[in-house]
């Protein structure tokens, strides 16, 4: 019994530290982030890995997600007599919701493990302390360009994901369903505003990219460096990683369209 | 892979998430709209009952929206909605022009039909619009109807 609550206890401290590590950890990696400014070929490298290797999967999920849609947005509209409000439907779900949610729970799943994984890797095979060792500091070299490459690529792939997606729905919708090209355009642009859906979903893609960033370098640096904590680190950042975005997306939603 | 091919591809990525955004902007939101906005001029009109019309409502003269509804607030001196619509530019309205609130098909959205005067003088910024005809709420008029039809019954 004593044993029992003793282990509640230490649990719970074990939260706190990592909650504190996690903290301090992104203050170092702010920090650090001028250094990237100076040699801006760390940043493109990491952009090739972090951005344009997600690039195929977000094209992929944007189409299909886009042209789903549309034909479920058909088969509730048409009873309706309003098929043509399908590019309204579409568009709308795409800008303020799916677009980037889509987009951080793959990102945190095809980027965030892999960049856990390096970094694990890294420190396991004890690159990062010999790093130090050289009086290179890892935070400045490895983390910092690993990190803002994350948060530039996110909102990118979010606004290449909803072009994708609405693209896939407009293919569907004249294609497919013969809805008239011109009312398919005209619908989405009397009602869809800039500033109100385009830029509060970029605002929310910048949100989810920074956590979901902050989550996966954070995991591979503070990771048990043997394969099976390396493993453990790397299914934590897809699991948290995703939680965060959904749980931050109502939070966000709740804020932003002042329901 | 080479620092070459490297820029190349990223470059190329950051393209293409530049056009996405272009073509988001433009083609999807109504930005373009957004370009004549230095050219607008806002004008006031209070409604007794202003119905489900909403920000961001269309304005239209003879079915040709000329502006949109750009605030709804309520006067609580006199008791009325009060309605500030912002009309582009091109469009001038004499002074004695009569605003309703209009239906859009039997259950569409909600927007102010503007109908011209005779006037000489055009509203300008800041400008009001005297006439104006509340919305028809669709359980008033049934019931004004069921009312009339009862008196009828009665009289007979």
């Amino acid at each position: 019994m004593l044993n029992w609550l003793q282990s509640i206890g230490h649990r719970t401290f074990n939260r706190f530290s990592r909650v504190g590590r996690g903290s301090l950890f992104l203050w170092q990696c702010l920090l650090s982030l001028s250094y990237v400014f100076t040699k801006p070929m760390l940043l493109v490298r990491q952009l090739y890995s972090v951005g344009v290797q997600t690039l195929l999967i977000i094209l992929v999920a944007g189409l299909f997600v886009g042209m789903v849609l549309a034909l479920q947005a058909y088969i509730v509209l048409v009873d309706f007599g309003a098929e043509e409000s399908i590019s309204l439907m579409v568009s709308l779900s795409i800008l303020r919701e799916l677009g980037p949610v889509f987009t951080g729970l793959l990102f945190a799943g095809r980027a965030g493990s892999a960049l856990t994984a390096e970094i694990g890797l890294m420190k396991s095979t004890e690159q990062l302390s010999g790093m130090e060792m050289m009086a290179v500091n890892p935070m400045k070299y490895i983390i910092a360009p690993r990190f803002l490459a994350g948060v530039i690529s996110v909102p990118l792939l979010t606004s290449i994901f909803m072009a994708i997606a609405i693209l896939g729905g407009y293919f569907v919708a004249i294609e497919m369903l013969g809805i008239y090209e011109g009312v398919f355009w005209s619908q989405m642009q009397t009602k869809v505003d800039f500033y109100e859906d385009l830029m509060n979903g970029m605002i929310k893609s910048l949100v989810f990219g920074f956590v979901v960033v902050w989550i996966a370098v954070f995991e591979g640096y503070d990771c048990v460096p043997t394969s099976e904590g390396l493993g453990q680190a790397t299914t934590r950042t897809v699991v948290h990683g995703s939680l965060a975005v959904l749980g931050l997306d109502f939070l966000l939603t709740a804020l932003m369209f002042n329901v | 892979m080479n620092t070459r091919n490297l820029e190349i591809t990223v470059g190329a990525f950051v393209v293409l998430a530049v056009l996405a955004m272009v073509m988001l902007s433009l083609k999807v939101s109504n930005l373009s709209s957004y370009g004549a906005a230095g050219n607008v001029y806002e004008i006031q009109a209070q409604f007794e009952n202003i119905g489900g019309l909403k920000v961001r409502s269309p304005v239209s003269a003879g079915g040709v929206r000329v502006g949109k509804v750009a605030d709804i607030s309520y006067n609580n001196k006199q008791f009325t909605a009060v309605v500030t619509m912002q009309l582009e530019g091109a469009y001038q309205f004499p002074l004695d022009t009569s605003a309703s609130i209009l239906t859009a098909g039997l259950l569409g959205e909600q927007y102010v039909g503007l109908e011209p005067g005779g006037d000489e003088e055009y509203l300008v910024q800041g400008g009001e619009i005297e006439l104006t005809q509340s919305a028809l709420v669709l359980e008033q008029v049934i019931g004004q109807f069921l009312f009339s039809k009862a008196q009828e019954t009665q009289g007979e």
